[in-house]
């Protein structure tokens, strides 16, 4: 339980918020050439650290648009809140 | 190792029970092991057990970060069942079970098992479906399940309001009589008395560090009270196996999230059996404290704070209120929260990785409690053999590249 603040809305209570999990996985490019391998990657494999993770959030109960945040798992800490489109910012 | 039995009861009372046997050795680690164990919760301590008792391995390790059992087998609300749909999860879970019905005997230790019943509710035409599937599937795979409608659920369970007009109003349910509950202390206290009178050490307050490899194959482990030689770890660490995995650098398929549970204060038996809900999150059972136990969900972000949000457990204690008013001036005791790793298909993994030497038992998620025995039993099987068993072969770690999931979402009688 902590405060989100959305970059369109403000600090709002996270129940406002639905999660979205690891952000910057990318959708592979050419699909049809991807192994089993690769699909696993890409669909199931994650990294859900420990620590700092880069996730996506998405104001459901407000705004309804989907941003990034930087977030600290141990301690529920968010260090940064960024817009969709732009890269993680270096810890 | 002296036995419990009534006879040591009674001398021990003549010295005011102050003279006691350590029920486990505090030892310092060896520089080398055969085996090591990282986490030290019922699933490590029944695997060291299982190797020690069934595949003659005694120099073995469990490595615990804090006390054993204060990870998730002291923080579940200890509900012991084998209804789940698949035929993979059947065997699994009714393979525990079966152990279950005979663990006090075998560790010389009461887990207080208690087969007083676990009824599933339906709340609305496609969970009554569901249910009655369910029911067939089980039967099928000789699990014992029944199927009632209103008045026998209301009959099973008196307390509960069957009034149609409620918001969920109850349909029916599925009763599992075989299954109920068991004390989660007495299993980690149980099996680590037992594994350790076979020689295995178990070291608490040592937190591992790192994994050491040489090329494809495990070396050892960096831990707070040094470096350990082993050529085989097998990894059950519930929550926080991603992170172990991370120091080997492997990728698992997981999610660690808050699952939180609560209970009440004491009061006079008034629910003899396990109520659970799937369609309103809420299930209930009554300790032998006289502490209402219950169980509510999970937060859907990965959080490793053992805490979890306010709002979940008011969902679900208003469902509770709905299904039973007489609870309304019931106050809560205590509220905790466990992390739980979580599978893209809500079942576990038992499994060898692609390193020589390292295996993973997780992704029990929020249902692992039941399995303790089970797990364990296949887990030591798996190590000891480097192949698993065939009841653990469906739960591995390639099901993620070969799509063959076993999918128990919805379908294991309660919501993951």
């Amino acid at each position: 339980m902590f405060i989100i603040n959305c970059p369109y809305c403000g600090e709002r209570d996270q129940q406002e918020f639905k999660a979205g999990g690891e952000a910057h996985i990318e959708r592979p490019k050419q699909p049809t050439e991807l192994s089993d391998d690769e699909w696993a990657e890409y669909l199931f494999m994650r990294k859900n650290i420990k620590g700092v993770q880069f996730e996506r959030w998405n104001h459901a109960h407000g705004c309804r648009k989907w941003f990034n945040v930087a977030r600290d798992t141990s301690n529920d800490e968010i260090k940064v809140v960024y817009k969709m489109g732009e890269k993680p910012p270096l810890e | 190792m002296k036995k419990y039995s009534l006879y040591s009861l009674i001398k021990n009372s003549f010295s005011y029970h102050e003279n006691w046997q350590r029920a486990w050795r505090d030892p310092i680690p060896k520089k080398e092991y055969e085996i090591i164990i990282i986490g030290g919760g019922g699933h490590g301590l029944a695997t060291a057990y299982y190797l020690a008792k069934k595949h003659n391995i005694r120099n073995i390790a469990v490595l615990e970060k804090g006390w054993i059992g204060g990870g998730n087998t002291g923080r579940n609300t200890t509900i012991i069942r084998s209804n789940y749909l698949w035929d993979a999860s059947a065997g699994l879970y009714d393979h525990a079970l079966k152990i279950w019905e005979g663990l006090s005997q075998e560790l010389n230790y009461n887990v207080m098992f208690s087969q007083r019943g676990v009824m599933n509710l339906a709340h609305n035409l496609q969970d009554v479906r569901d249910l009655k599937r369910r029911t067939h599937a089980n039967r099928l795979n000789g699990i014992d399940a029944v199927y009632l409608n209103t008045e026998e659920v209301k009959k099973f369970c008196p307390i509960i309001n069957t009034s149609p007009d409620i918001r969920y109003p109850v349909l029916g349910g599925t009763l599992q009589r075989r299954a109920g509950t068991a004390r989660h202390d007495a299993v980690a206290w149980g099996y680590a008395r037992s594994a350790d009178e076979m020689g295995v050490d178990i070291i608490q307050n040592c937190e591992v560090k790192g994994i050491k490899r040489n090329g494809g194959s495990v070396e050892g482990l960096e831990t707070t009270k040094g470096f350990i030689k082993t050529k085989k770890i097998g990894v059950v660490a519930a929550g926080h196996s991603s992170v172990i995995a991370n120091m080997a650098g492997l990728r698992l398929p997981l999610e660690s999230k808050p699952l939180q549970a609560l209970v009440s204060e004491p009061v006079k038996p008034i629910i003899d059996t396990v109520v659970m809900s799937n369609a309103v999150h809420a299930y209930v059972s009554q300790s032998d404290k006289g502490e209402l136990v219950i169980g509510a969900g999970t937060d859907d972000y990965v959080s490793y704070t053992q805490k979890g949000s306010h709002q979940i457990v008011e969902g679900t204690l208003s469902a509770i209120l709905e299904l039973y008013p007489i609870f309304s001036r019931m106050r809560m005791l205590r509220q905790w929260g466990g992390i739980v790793d979580i599978c893209p298909d809500a079942s576990p993994i038992l499994s060898k990785t692609s390193i020589k030497g390292l295996y993973f038992n997780c992704g029990w998620g929020t249902g692992g409690f039941k399995a303790t025995p089970g797990s364990g039993d296949l887990f030591a099987h798996t190590i000891a053999n480097d192949e698993p068993h065939k009841l653990n072969a469906a739960f591995n770690l390639n099901r993620f590249i070969s799509g063959d999931l076993v999918d128990e979402h919805g379908a294991a009688a309660v919501a993951h």
